[in-house]
């Protein structure tokens, strides 16, 4: 049988995978979101996204995420997986989701997932510009 | 006692990892920590947040630390 919950920090993401993942028989509605290397910050043209983790600390976040998750809403299935490394614009570096009986719980919770998976796992993203990089967030 | 470092505090520090080491007893807490490692760099203040874990677990600033943990400083995350 299939796992419940799928955590995973990957080099890279194949978005095909998350749709079987999820399908459950139970399940009536599947809600995906999938964050993707964007090429504008701020009107500056980034050429890529660097990612490092944090490994064991971020599975255990993302696991704490996905419990948290399956407390507030009725959830057959849940994915949250990251990616690391140098992603090229347009590749997607994270793709998280839920599947449920019925939409509101998973469009719900799939909003819960990422949120708090950019509140909490310990993962940073450098933005690579022509002439500089930046950790995102890192200064007010 | 090593101290794991990532993002802009691996860039701060110029290394992946710090050591406490020599005659001074080792931070024996959280916030002990903080504040020795951004007496040591300085740049550490100019950070939106810094956390500490302990453990791979966040860690509050009363929280003791003892020989043989795994400790780590978490800047600003930004993950997604």
């Amino acid at each position: 049988m299939k796992q419940k919950t799928t955590i995973e920090i990957v080099d890279q993401i194949d978005v095909s995978q998350v749709y079987g993942e999820l399908s459950h028989p139970h399940s009536g509605g599947v809600c995906v979101f999938v964050g993707s290397v964007r090429e504008f910050t701020q009107n500056e043209q980034v050429m890529a996204l660097e990612f490092e983790t944090y490994k064991a600390m971020a599975l255990k976040e993302m696991a704490k995420i996905a419990d948290a998750a399956s407390q507030k809403w009725t959830l057959n299935r849940v994915v949250l997986r990251h990616a690391i490394g140098k992603k090229e614009v347009g590749e997607p570096v994270v793709v998280v989701g839920a599947s449920s009986a019925h939409r509101d719980a998973c469009f719900e919770a799939c909003r819960f997932l990422i949120d708090t998976l950019k509140e909490r796992v310990p993962i940073w993203k450098k933005e690579i510009f022509k002439n500089k990089s930046v950790w995102v967030s890192a200064t007010p | 006692m090593e101290v794991l470092l990532f993002g802009i505090a691996k860039d701060i520090v110029g290394k992946p990892s710090f050591r406490f080491e020599g005659e001074d007893a080792p931070p024996s807490s959280v916030s002990e920590l903080k504040k020795r490692m951004k007496a040591a760099f300085p740049e550490l203040e100019r950070l939106s947040s810094l956390a500490v874990a302990v453990n791979s677990e966040y860690a509050e600033d009363g929280q003791s630390l003892k020989q043989g943990d795994e400790i780590a400083l978490i800047p600003p995350v930004s993950g997604g």
